[in-house]
């Protein structure tokens, strides 16, 4: 009798076991619905305010300067030795072929189509949008929001609209500055150090790329990873429990959304364009 | 609704999770007086001020402010009947990247196309009501608590709003800052013909200025009407709490299960 009881309770154990896990399942991808839904409402709302960013042009130059201008170092400094690196390997790689001129050229081509909008969109993440996510977060917890609402300024066009449009403006020209610090680093290691031909380099870069076809997609690739960052970088802020485990959560999660969103987002776009 | 009402609650139903933070309560704030709203802390005073600000929902009833259902408005004119509201907030809520000088120009230079000059005289009067004129070049992280709500009450003021909402005021005040806050709250009032909502559990103070008190625990209005009539009322619950006695029908504990049979379940 005793031993029928005891199987009894294992196996209720074990039953509790499984529906707590189809609970937990059910209740996680419930919470992952809902936050999604409430991100596109979040994006909804926050679309009609982004003109008056530009209305605001004081908001948006102080905007453009943390996001953009305090950007600046990491990624030029990022540029300068991603492309001295591409420069060093693709010469290893093309002199055994006998056309290490042709190093220019593909330096320039993947700065332009894949590492200039990637690496300077996970950058931008991890400086900009942790640091965006961060501050709205705080506050929030601090009741500075809540307080705008009362002084009856709408924080959606005081301070979501100007964060977004400095991203969008920035991302692009910081991955241009990006771009160009590399090609300089490819050619100082190429022909200032490798001894490559000058005129070659040059010459070889001229010829295979493309305005439209490599500039232009590099371009498009940068603003489309710039509306990504911006957009998760400020839900997770609006949407931050208001504690200080909540909004290092949240900032967290920015980072880690975006640079999967931007990786994943290249690979789509990168199908499509090329 | 009459005149004399500016604020009307009616059949306020609001829930946090499943615990009810207001059961159908039904209040009018009469035009051009200090009403205290007060109650034991968790009872959700700040959470009724969120709602009459209509930055909350509430799960039924409605509230009117000056003939406006205002959850039934839309953003724009929501926004508009803000203008008209001051909210002096528990934590301050000062804008942390700007300086005191600059918090209190803020509504002024969001709303109004003021010259510099006066603005600059504005703000000084403002922060020479509250006594820290001389503070105004201090960032807020170097004020104290008590002086950032000082800062916010003259924000909340700046644009001479017909309806202000005090949120716990004397908490953290000195016994002097509280002295000069109180006569400030009330000269503010009765000078330039506000109607103020004082949220407190400071009975005292709250009660020298008050002209009508109403008591809230546990989602219900346990007593309404005038100072005298608090003070002299019948009611156990009230005069538990305007005499801070510790034994009372007002529950001191936040709801659970009683103690033995919570420890009964553990044990076994």
């Amino acid at each position: 009798m005793g031993l029928l009881i005891k199987t009894m309770q294992k196996r209720s154990i074990k039953l509790n076991g499984l529906i707590g896990l189809l609970q937990k399942t059910g209740h996680n991808s419930l919470q992952i619905l809902a936050s999604v839904g409430r991100g596109a409402m979040f994006i909804m709302s926050l679309l009609p305010a982004l003109p008056y960013s530009f209305w605001r042009f004081d908001l948006l130059v102080k905007q453009i300067y943390v996001a953009g201008v305090l950007s600046l170092p990491i990624i030029l400094t990022a540029g300068l030795f991603v492309g001295m690196v591409m420069s060093l390997q693709g010469y290893n790689v093309l002199v055994d072929y006998n056309s290490e001129e042709a190093v220019g050229s593909m330096t320039a081509l993947s700065l332009l189509r894949e590492l200039g909008p990637v690496i300077s969109a996970l950058l931008f993440a991890g400086r900009a949008g942790s640091a965006l996510t961060a501050e709205i977060g705080l506050m929030r917890s601090t009741e500075q929001i809540s307080a705008l609402e009362m002084m009856a300024i709408d924080p959606l066009k005081h301070i979501y609209a100007p964060r977004f449009s400095a991203g969008l403006i920035t991302l692009p020209l910081l991955t241009l500055l990006f771009i160009a610090l590399g090609i300089i680093g490819g050619y100082m290691v190429a022909v200032g150090w490798l001894g490559v031909d000058e005129g070659a380099f040059w010459s070889q870069m001229n010829s295979h790329v493309d305005w439209r076809e490599d500039v232009v997609n590099g371009i498009i690739k940068s603003v489309a990873f710039a509306i990504l960052i911006s957009m998760i970088a400020l839900f997770q802020g609006f949407n931050a429990i208001p504690t200080s485990e909540g909004v290092s959560n949240a900032t967290t999660k920015t980072v880690v959304h975006s640079s999967l969103g931007v990786l994943g987002l290249d690979f789509v776009l990168t199908a499509v364009m090329f | 609704m009459s005149d004399q009402t500016l604020i009307e609650i009616k059949d306020l139903t609001f829930l946090r999770g499943e615990r009810k933070i207001f059961d159908g309560i039904s209040l009018k704030i009469p035009k051009g007086k200090v009403t205290a709203i007060m109650g034991p802390s968790g009872t959700g005073k700040t959470t009724l001020l969120k709602l009459i600000a209509g930055q909350l929902k509430p799960d039924s009833g409605e509230i009117w402010v000056e003939g406006e259902n205002v959850h039934k408005l839309a953003r724009k004119k929501l926004y508009g009947l803000r203008r008209k509201m001051g909210m002096l907030f528990q934590s301050g809520a000062l804008l942390t990247d700007l300086n005191v000088f600059d918090n209190v120009a803020f509504p002024l230079r969001e709303h109004t196309k003021l010259p510099e000059e006066i603005i600059n005289s504005l703000v000084d009067m403002k922060l020479q009501a509250v006594g820290l004129r001389g503070a105004k070049n201090l960032m807020p992280s170097q004020l104290s608590g008590g002086m950032s709500r000082r800062v916010a009450l003259a924000r909340g003021i700046a644009l001479d709003p017909e309806m202000i909402f005090y949120d716990e005021p004397f908490v953290g005040q000195d016994p002097i800052t509280m002295g000069v806050l109180v006569e400030l709250i009330s000269k503010l009032n009765h000078s330039l013909g506000l109607t103020s909502v004082v949220v407190s559990h400071d009975v005292n103070e709250v009660l020298s200025i008050a002209d009508y008190v109403c008591v809230i625990s546990e989602g219900k209005i346990i007593a309404e009407g005038s100072k005298e009539e608090i003070l002299q009322g019948e009611s156990e619950y009230v005069n538990q709490f305007v005499k801070g006695l510790p034994d009372g029908p007002v529950p001191f504990h936040y709801p659970v299960k009683p103690y033995l049979s919570e420890s009964d379940g553990a044990v076994n």
